[in-house]
């Protein structure tokens, strides 16, 4: 045998080696993540920070001897394709987190979720139950935190510009939209700079109050005829963008903003309280009103799900109950600010007693309390809710950055409606 | 192995040979022939196996389900033509996506390719600590995309950005990087030119260091400078590399996704549509809309769109850059010509 032979042979070991280890890298990734039907061991994926920690999760294994291996996605959105992907095949954690706004979408298949035991119904705010009431009347998912919004404000920014400082003086400047635009454009006429730092957080919060948004219950599409949205869209044109830093909310800009202390208030679900803390950590005199115009709103959350076919499904109904207690809530609100669903926890000393040092020591535990009741309305959002609701912050940047006017980009967004 | 083994010394029979008894091949010399025949695709075919299993297959099924209303969840669809193939070229968003993916494919290949050429050029020169300055210009390309998104996206904020800063502080003005279409490509087809320009350096600097060293020399007794040497021995012996290099820019050009994925925190290509590219169109009414057969017939419209340009880039680079200092030998036609062209000459 030459040595041409011979490497001949090496390349074509190595080529079979690679892959078959390729191969067994594809089976083995798909195998791993199926919580293998062992009894004692239970599997929670989550994203982004819902305050679980490895010693709360611990508290779980002493109470019952079921290991819970907790898997975090960095954001909502990996969450969100790693969910679909497997949702109606295998390879789901036996509880997952699901947030709020792909919520919806989830609700169509709900037919695969586990639904809550009977006996749990009740234990979360009427309206946090309701979105995850099926067309049966299953209740099909576990409330975690809600977002009931408030107003975070600047009080040397307001002290500048001759308005009150005084977080109850504050909460009455905004009973209405109305009002809340009439503060702001007497802030912006004064001082020259934006009052609030985005025009889309002014959409998220007027919609966030209608019955009916993009669809209706029974699957009708109103979006585009929907009254109430158009109105929506008129009021954010015509007196939320000439008040507004920036068109929306996450861009570099917006961050750098928030660090240099640009805009004087902002629509703030208590999640928000840590974004704003973190990334404007130099900025003294952030505080919180305990208003939100027209009463109240809800601004994100999530819940948790049991997979109807994942191995342990009893144990994980245990786990997911455990988890959405109120008791473990009010630790899951320390550890991470996640603010409890459950009327019960709402009623627990940590909660009403919880004051922010950052905020002014702002009482935001009982502020959040105060938010969630004024919350009267439950927005229906359908499973195409987050295209519609997307495609119409895109209008209102649109006309924010001078690219269409006020009639063009509604015409645009009409018609982007009708091609979904 | 068997494949040396010798020769059978028996003379073939010959049909009117009768009274010999036929031959008869022995299993062994029967399994060595086939050795001969059917070893060399045994050796291939551990690629073209998993080429079927991991790239054939997806292909072929995208196909399928281009044809279909997908349900992705339920793994279940029905077959509805061509419907999805009509829905895309109907919708003004692919059109836009279109022409954002080959403005920011212009913007990013054209730049890039020639700065890659002339410093390889550079390169290829007698400088000082030579293998330093190739390993640098390869760094870039070691970042990884989003790395590289988050940086750039940093500098190129509207309010907040480096860039900006400088261009207004030397009287310029602000660029509305994420507001005017045009700016928003400049900016994407930065971070491509900046990850790949290092990788396509290499790749040139390569095919230029083949090139014969006597052909400069001659040209240097000649009397060519480094200019005309560059663009009359240079530029031409890199043609097949140049094609190569062209033609996989134009399929990563075509494909682009990272870095407009990254331009903004939405990903999903600009309010007014500015940035979105078809690939990034691609993802969202996959992974965005969960519409898979949608996903899959767009994805096919890219790769028809894709060989087509290709090809077309082929003819192009062809006709571009002259056959000349090829070391290879001249086609017949060329030898007509050359031929002809000296006897017009010895004629006159």
């Amino acid at each position: 045998m030459n040595s041409r032979a011979l490497r001949r042979i090496g390349l074509v070991a190595g080529v079979a080696t690679t892959s078959a280890l390729v191969l067994a890298g594809c089976s083995g990734g798909g195998g791993d993540a199926a919580s293998g039907g062992d009894e004692n061991t239970l599997t929670l994926a989550t994203f982004n920070d819902f305050g679980y920690t490895d010693e709360l999760l611990a508290e779980f294994t002493e109470e019952t001897g079921i290991t819970v291996i907790h898997n975090k996605a960095a954001t909502s959105n990996d969450a969100r394709t790693n969910f679909f992907q497997k949702l109606g095949k295998t390879g789901l954690a036996d509880v997952e987190g699901v947030e709020v706004d792909w919520f919806p979408e989830m609700m169509q298949y709900s037919d695969l979720v586990a639904p809550v035991p009977e006996d749990l119904k009740g234990r979360w705010l009427d309206w946090k139950e309701q979105a995850a009431t099926d067309a049966d009347g299953n209740l099909v998912a576990y409330g975690t935190d809600v977002g009931p919004q408030a107003i975070c404000y600047r009080s040397d920014l307001f002290a500048a510009a001759g308005l009150p400082t005084d977080r109850a003086e504050v909460a009455e400047l905004f009973p209405t939209w109305d009002a809340f635009f009439q503060v702001g454009s007497d802030y912006v006429a004064k001082t020259g700079q934006p009052f609030i730092d985005s025009a889309n957080s002014v959409l998220q919060g007027v919609v966030n109050q209608l019955e009916v948004a993009y669809e209706e219950p029974d699957g009708t599409v109103v979006a585009t005829e929907n009254p109430d949205i158009r109105a929506a869209y008129d009021t954010v044109i015509d007196k939320a963008v000439p008040i507004a830093a920036y068109p929306g909310q996450w861009s570099d800009d917006w961050y750098a903003s928030m660090a240099s202390g640009e805009f004087a208030a902002m629509l703030c679900p208590p999640w928000m309280h840590g974004i704003i803390e973190g990334e404007a950590p130099d900025i003294a005199g952030w505080d919180v009103a305990n208003a939100f115009p027209e009463g109240g709103g809800n601004w994100g959350g999530s819940y948790l799900v049991v997979p109807g076919n994942g191995a342990n499904v009893e144990n994980a109904q245990k786990l997911a109950d455990w988890l959405t207690s109120p008791e473990t809530q009010i630790k899951a609100f320390n550890n991470a600010g996640t603010f409890p669903s459950q009327p019960e926890a709402q009623s627990s000393a940590d909660l009403t007693g919880f004051v922010s040092p950052y905020f002014n020591d702002a009482p935001t535990g009982q502020i959040g309390i105060d938010r969630a009741n004024a919350i009267t309305v439950t927005t229906f959002k359908g499973p195409k809710y987050f295209q519609y609701h997307d495609a119409l912050g895109n209008a209102i940047t649109r006309v924010f950055d001078g690219i269409e006017d006020k009639e063009t980009s509604w015409n645009t967004w009409v018609n982007e409606v009708g091609s979904f | 192995m068997t494949t040396t083994q010798q020769r059978p010394t028996t003379r073939a029979p010959r049909p009117d040979d009768a009274t010999r008894p036929p031959r008869v091949i022995s299993f062994s010399q029967k399994l060595s022939k086939w050795d001969l025949r059917f070893s060399p695709y045994l050796y291939i075919s551990p690629f073209f196996i998993m080429f079927a299993i991991v790239g054939l297959f997806p292909i072929a099924y995208t196909a399928v389900i281009s044809f279909m209303d997908w349900d992705l969840i339920r793994g279940e669809g029905e077959f509805i033509g061509f419907d999805q193939y009509i829905w895309i070229l109907s919708q003004p968003h692919f059109w836009t996506a279109l022409r954002n993916t080959f403005s920011i494919f212009l913007l990013s290949s054209v730049p890039q390719l020639v700065l890659a050429i002339f410093i390889a050029a550079v390169l290829d020169r007698n400088i000082r600590a030579k293998t330093f300055w190739r390993m640098a210009v390869l760094v870039p390309y070691v970042v990884a995309p989003i790395a590289v998104g988050l940086i750039f996206n940093a500098m190129f904020a509207d309010q907040s950005g480096f860039i900006n800063g400088i261009l207004q502080s030397i009287g310029i003005g602000a660029i509305p990087w994420h507001v005017e279409p045009f700016w928003s490509h400049v900016a994407i087809a930065t971070m491509v030119n900046y990850r790949w320009m290092g990788y396509n350096t290499l790749i040139l600097l390569a095919a230029m260091q083949a090139v014969n060293r006597d052909f400069y020399e001659a040209a240097t007794v000649d009397g060519a400078g480094p200019v005309r040497q560059f663009f009359s021995i240079t530029l031409p012996s890199l043609k097949p590399t140049l094609i190569f290099v062209i033609i996989t820019a134009t399929i990563g050009g075509l494909q682009i996704f990272d870095e407009p994925r990254v331009f903004d925190q939405a990903g999903r290509g600009g309010s007014a549509q500015q940035w979105l590219t078809i690939t990034l169109y691609l993802y969202d009414v996959g992974w965005g809309q969960w519409n898979f057969g949608r996903a899959a017939a767009m994805a096919w419209i890219l790769f028809i769109i894709i060989l087509l340009i290709g090809l077309l880039n082929l003819l192009i680079t062809r006709t571009l850059v002259r056959d000349e200092g090829l070391r290879r030998e001249l086609s017949k036609r060329q030898q007509k010509q050359q031929a002809q062209r000296a006897l017009k000459e010895a004629q006159s």
